[in-house]
């Protein structure tokens, strides 16, 4: 089945005789030009990354310190040696964090699409939904989901056991869909009344309207948005480790375990555990303010 | 009171249905205690978020070039790091070393999970208020500072009788925001084991097992919570709209 009636001069070559309705150069008719990307830098300072280095060293210092001299052995050698377990962990982080990005994205888009609809029933359900996923905490949601979940599924004959981290990951992309449907909403109806009758004028349906017209304008204003519920989404991911998901925090706090009873271990560790967050993050937050900065309305 | 109580332990009796807090008292006692102190939490950080927003606010704006970079650096750390993870910093890395207070037998750390999490919360969501109140002090016209300072006001005083005053009132919905999400993120103090409404919950669940009821509890409960703080927050904005000044025009 075909979405879309081909509209000329977009997405087929313009077949008018008339010249002022001749196509475009077909870069001006793109709605954003990614090429614009290329050129962000991401502003990191250098007393930036002093900064962060001066904290790491500060705080390994002061554990230093206090430690023991019977171990022999340094705090920063002890968090070398769990270095590798704490990188898989954040591993770990990202793909949970990626993995609900792209369900919470896609689930919401179409809440949001529902939020604008023109059926009273169909608004009005996904505005409950949006409200209530969106004011409940993550946390709630994640226990709600780990523990609800069923603990295995049955295809086919055969059982399969659900990992903690696929319920994890499950409960993290409720409350994006939730709010991914808010910008959504919002960017769709930021959008100038004019440009709906506009292309009401020209004969669009509602699909087109909203498919041509519409939404290629909305993209720009919701990714910096995106961006940014995916730096919070990424941020609460070490919360999973409550349910059990072995995750960066998790196997920090394996680690402090494990070397039992050095509790100048502790600060630094999960220092360390930030640090990483910071490093990952802090680039996302400079480009999403960026491309706000980039694609505000000059007033 | 007994007439509602009967009817939800029939509820359970028929139907399995457990809200067990609202016919036994222990369990209720507790529950309400968790609210309480979910409460409690949250308005504490809350005062002490905002104080960090409005002083750092006006600090971003000081002559001093080391006074900026630091709360620069105050913000880029707790916006960039997991919440979570700063408790669990602060409390099981800070917390062995501040000073003990002798409890007559044994030792207790002066500033207890509690202490810790308000601490820690306010920090964080003090962060986010101080680039808030930024913004807003940045949406009020230079020449608006600059007549302040010609009545002769200092620059402490005129951002407080002057530029905070407007400036608040262009943060304010972006205020409400942030302490919703305050709200919420004190159920992370979970993990440094607040009695908050959460932790108090999960007890509950684990001796009752009836995670699902307790869980429409929460839900109900945090909803409530937000819809008040959105509703009062709205009407303190209304009562602060200045004609002409702002989007109500």
């Amino acid at each position: 089945m075909r979405l879309f009636k081909r509209i000329p001069g977009i997405d087929s070559p313009g077949r008018s005789d008339f010249p002022v309705l001749a196509p475009g150069r077909k870069s001006n008719s793109l709605p954003i030009r990614f090429a614009g990307l290329a050129g962000w830098r991401p502003e990191v300072k250098a007393w930036h990354v002093v900064f962060a280095v001066c904290l790491f060293a500060l705080s390994v210092g002061v554990a230093e310190a206090q430690t023991r001299v019977d171990y022999g052995e340094s705090v920063f050698t002890t968090l070398w040696r769990w270095m590798p377990l704490i990188l898989k962990g954040f591993g770990v982080n990202l793909l949970i964090s990626v993995v609900a990005m792209t369900i919470g994205t896609i689930a919401g888009m179409m809440l949001g699409l529902a939020q604008v609809s023109q059926l009273k029933g169909v608004r009005a359900i996904s505005y409950v939904i949006t409200q209530f996923f969106r004011n409940s905490p993550w946390l709630v949601l994640l226990f709600f989901m780990t523990l609800t979940l069923p603990f295995e599924v049955r295809i086919g004959g055969t059982s399969y056991i659900i990992p903690d981290w696929i319920k994890a990951t499950i409960g993290f992309s409720l409350p994006v869909m939730a709010n991914i449907s808010e910008v959504v909403r919002g960017a769709v109806q930021s959008i100038p009344f004019g440009q709906w009758e506009a292309a009401e004028s020209l004969a669009f349906t509602r699909r087109q309207m909203m498919w041509r017209i519409i939404l290629p304008q909305c993209f720009k204003r919701m990714l910096p948005p995106w961006m940014n519920w995916y730096a919070i989404l990424a941020l609460a991911t070490p919360v999973c480790f409550i349910m059990g998901v072995e995750e960066s925090v998790a196997f920090a706090k394996q680690a402090i375990d494990a070397e039992d009873g050095r509790p100048e271990l502790i600060g630094p560790f999960y220092f360390f555990v930030m640090t990483l967050f910071f490093i990952y993050i802090y680039p996302i937050g400079r480009a999403t303010v960026w491309l706000e900065k980039k694609f505000a309305i000059k007033t | 009171m007994s007439v509602i109580s009967t009817w939800f332990r029939d509820l359970y009796e028929t139907t399995g249905w457990n809200f067990v807090y609202m016919y036994e008292a222990f369990e209720q006692e507790r529950l309400i205690d968790g609210m309480i102190s979910t409460l409690q939490l949250s308005a504490a950080c809350l005062v002490l978020s905002i104080l960090i927003g409005i002083v750092g606010a006006w600090l971003q704006d000081s002559p001093f070039k080391l006074l900026r970079w630091i709360v620069q650096g105050y913000i880029s750390f707790f916006r960039n790091t997991p919440p979570m993870v700063q408790l669990m910093f602060f409390y099981f890395g800070l917390g062995p070393y501040t000073p003990a207070v002798d409890m007559g037998g044994w030792q207790e750390p002066i500033i207890g999970s509690v202490g810790w999490a308000i601490i820690s919360l306010s920090f964080f969501a003090g962060a986010f208020n101080v680039e808030i109140f930024r913004s807003g002090v940045e949406a009020v016209p230079d020449s608006t500072q600059e007549a302040a300072a010609s009545l002769g006001f200092t620059r402490w005083q005129s951002y407080v009788y002057v530029v905070f005053p407007l400036a608040l009132r262009v943060s304010l919905p972006a205020l409400v925001n942030n302490i919703v999400n305050l709200v919420k993120t004190t159920t992370q103090a979970f993990v440094i084991a607040v009695p908050e409404v959460l932790y108090v919950s999960a007890q509950m669940w684990s001796d009752n097992v009836n995670v699902l009821e307790m869980m429409i509890t929460l839900f109900a409960f945090f909803m409530t919570v937000v819809w008040l703080i959105v509703i009062a927050m709205k009407r303190w904005e209304r009562s602060l709209a200045i004609p002409g000044y702002g989007t109500q025009g």
